[in-house]
This record gives structure tokens, sequence and C-alpha cells, in this order.
């Protein structure tokens, strides 16, 4: 039976590191090869490395670092942030990605998601959507979570199941960085609108936070940055108490 | 030597990381004379089949890698790379290599597809491939399945929603469904079977 998966999310910003509120107030939390090491060694089940200021000039440091956290590390490698063509999904798939993860440009151009899972398999083709609150549903927005897209996120995610997108990384932009859980709604509706696996991301405090997602939110996945990086709680304290609650995790 | 084969797609490089935590000397293979130099292959297969059977051609790969296939010489197809073993697969319609009869299907369940996660791998017989990491996760990420026409050939099963074969093997020829490169400690651990027996003689099990 499939284990339900545990992601911490490495947020990196020139070459560190650093864990917002709400997309913003950046703070220093570490060495990315350290962390991935160390969360690798926990027993988490994935990595997700999100550059979050890419640009093209700093693309070069960004593909170095990948390689030396891939090398590291003998879990799924995911790696997003700033991707905007084949050649980028290239580059970071060459660096030692396993999969690259797309966001704003797959709301600009979504033929982006269809070639790439065409050229590169479906399975590493992870599609975030930052989704917000409004008064029926939510609506996706872009741009770190600055620019309101106008799109649905139900009807958005079933339209990327259709392009090819192999996983969605759903955020909750009203839950991310504060601790009070994800947003079981959005996470539910959209696992429940697609046949493919869902990353539920924003929000946790705890392990309690997971048990939720992963059950009442069925989510096939839950990513959670602050809660490790502040040592709270270890990766595999999580998938203990995942453990007690009945849910399935790979131990 | 072990030879990677490199097809231009994807994330050849984290087989080549799994390799050098081994210890273990490998070399990229992109052309039929690197493919006829090597002593054993790896197959770490992304993609779409019908991509990977015309990258094959269009390389020039196909003949040598057919020929090598029968030369005895120890290969380890991953995900695609075992699929592609087989006569005919489902995805884009496409003739495979033919080297084990059998076709490949789409995964017929009404769990998740692609079925992406750790999962466990049992195996249904012996086998000199998976000695010691019987009953151990592996990671997978695929919508497709490989069913052989003789059961023989199957020597490890995964359940996802319905009962699905995870490995195989034939004489010198390996392939699993999984990822053996992304799946810790067990996943080395296979890959250091594979690795220990690719001398003259091998035998997958």
């Amino acid at each position: 039976m499939l284990a339900k998966r545990v992601i911490p999310c490495l947020d990196v910003a020139d070459g560190r590191v650093v864990k917002g509120i709400q997309f913003r107030r950046l703070r220093d939390q570490g060495d990315p090869v350290e962390r991935a090491r160390a969360y690798a060694e926990e027993g988490a089940d994935e990595l997700v490395l999100l550059d979050v200021n890419a640009t093209i000039e700093s693309r070069p440091a960004t593909l170095d670092m990948v390689t030396r956290v891939a090398r590291e590390l003998s879990i799924p490698f995911t790696v997003g942030g700033g991707v905007r063509s084949l050649s980028d999904f290239r580059d970071l798939l060459r660096a030692g990605a396993d999969k690259v993860g797309v966001q704003t440009a797959a709301v600009a151009r979504p033929d982006l998601v269809a070639r790439a899972a065409a050229t590169f398999g479906s399975q590493c083709v992870v599609v975030s959507i930052d989704a917000r609150r409004r008064q029926q549903g939510w609506e996706v927005y872009t741009h770190g979570a600055r620019r309101p897209s106008g799109l649905d996120a139900l009807g958005w995610a079933a339209e990327l199941e259709r392009l090819g997108a192999g996983e969605l990384l759903v955020t909750s932009i009203d839950a991310d960085g504060g601790a009070g859980g994800y947003d079981l709604e959005l996470t539910r509706a959209v696992a429940d609108s697609v046949r493919i696996p869902v990353i539920a991301s924003g929000g946790a405090g705890g392990p309690e936070d997971l048990v939720a997602v992963l059950t009442a939110g069925h989510a096939d996945a839950a990513l959670a940055a602050s809660i490790f990086h502040s040592g709270r709680w270890t990766v595999a304290a999580v998938k203990a108490r995942l453990h007690s609650e009945g849910v399935k995790v790979r131990l | 030597m072990i030879g990677v084969l490199d097809l231009g797609g994807g994330n050849l490089a984290s087989v080549g990381y799994a390799l050098d935590r081994l210890e273990t000397a490998w070399t990229l293979v992109r052309t039929p004379s690197q493919l006829d130099a090597v002593d054993a292959l790896i197959f770490p297969g992304v993609g779409a089949a019908g991509a990977a059977m015309a990258g094959l051609r269009t390389s020039g790969l196909l003949p040598a890698l057919q020929a090598f296939l029968r030369s005895g010489r120890p290969y380890l197809g991953i995900c695609l790379g075992l699929q592609l073993l087989f006569d005919r697969s489902a995805e884009d319609g496409q003739p495979c290599l033919g080297v084990i009869p059998g076709r490949v299907v789409r995964l017929a369940t009404w769990e998740k597809v692609p079925h992406t996660g750790w999962n466990t791998v049992e195996s249904t017989r012996w086998s000199a491939l998976l000695e010691g990491v019987d009953g151990e996760a592996f990671y997978f990420t695929h919508s497709y399945v490989a069913e052989p026409l003789s059961g023989e050939v199957a020597c490890a099963r995964t359940t996802h929603g319905v009962s699905f074969v995870s490995a195989v093997t034939a004489g010198p020829l390996a392939g699993v469904q999984f990822h053996p490169e992304r799946s810790g400690t067990a996943g080395l651990r296979l890959l250091r079977n594979f690795a220990g027996l690719s001398a003259p003689g091998f035998d997958a099990g």
C-alpha cells in the first residue's frame, strides 16, 4: 500500500535557507546542503527546494546548489522557482533534480506544462497552485502570491491534470507561515477533483496538522518548512506520530 | 565498468550520484561504441515509451542495445528501462525491444495515477537482485506496468489498488518499476547487488 509522504521544503535565497511568512519577511535558517542531509537522515520521503527570488542572473549559482544537494540525497528531489522554459526544466534535471516545480509560467503559458510532460515525462512535472480563499472557492495567485490570476483553483487543477502535470503542490496563501494548520477544505477540494497526487502546503504548526491534512484533507503528501527548520519537530517524530494515528508512512 | 544509458532526456544524474556513493565506477553511454565497451548497463528510463524508442533510433543506439541485450552482459532497466524490455507498450501504441515476451499496459486501478510515492516491494521468489531488500519500501512514479507473458520472469509484486509486477529478472536481464537511485538505503542495497553481480556469468536470479 502506498505510503503518505512527509516532505520538508527548503526555501532558498542567495544560497541560504530562509523562511517567509505569507511569502514575505525572510529569515536565515541555515545551509541547504546540511539541511537536506539532515532531513534525509531523519526519514524525509522527498525534499523540495524553492529558489524564492530566482533570476536569470542567479541561475548558475542555483544549478550548482542543486547539484550539491542532489549528491547528498538518495530520496526524490524537486526544485522550483523561476522556471520559465523547457531549457530551465532540462538544466535543473541535468543538475540533479528529479522533478521540477513550475507555477507562474504555467499560468502564463499552459502549453509549457504539456511540452514538459511530453519531453521529460509527467512524473517530473510538479505544478504549484498558490490559492487564496474568495467568496466562492479559491483563486489562483502568481508572482510569489502577489498577483491574482482570475483562475478558479479547482478549474485550474483539472486543466493541469489534462495538460499532463504529474503532481500538484497546493499552497494556501491564507494559511502559509501561520502555523494554524493546513487549509483542509482547499486541499480536499483539489484532491477530490483530480486523479493525480496532491501535496498540501502552507500552515503546518505541528504533527497534528499533518495528520489532519493526510486524512480529512485527502492529501497524498504534506509539505512543511518552519516546523522542521525551527528544530521544534524532527521528520522522524512527525512520522512516528502519523504512524501512531494510523496513517500509513514509510518508517 | 557500468554504463548509464543517456538519451539526453532527464535525470540520470541521480543514478550517477547513487553509484558514486557506492564507490562504483560508471560512465555515460551515448554512442554504440561506448555501449559496446561497457561490462554492464543501467537504463534509467524516464519519459514516454514513444520518445525513448525514437531517441534510441535517431541516436543509432537501437541495434547496439539489441545486441547488448543478447550478449549476456548484465542489464538493469529502471522504470521505462524495464518496460522497454517487453514486446509492446500501450503508451503511444509503441513496439518495444521485445527481449522478454509480454506487454506494457496502463495501471488499471481506482487509486491515483501516476502511482507516485513509497510502496512495498514483495518478492515472489528468490532473486540475487532483491537479496536483502524483500518487503522494503521503494520510490515509484509511473502510470504503466509490465505484464510478462510468463509468470516466471516476475520476481516481485507491489499493490496499488491492484497487484502488479514491480521487478523482473531473466538471466542477466533485470528490471525494476521503481527508482532504486531515489529509494534511500534499500535502493542503494539493490544497486550494490547489481553492481556486485556485474561480472561475467552474472545471473540476476
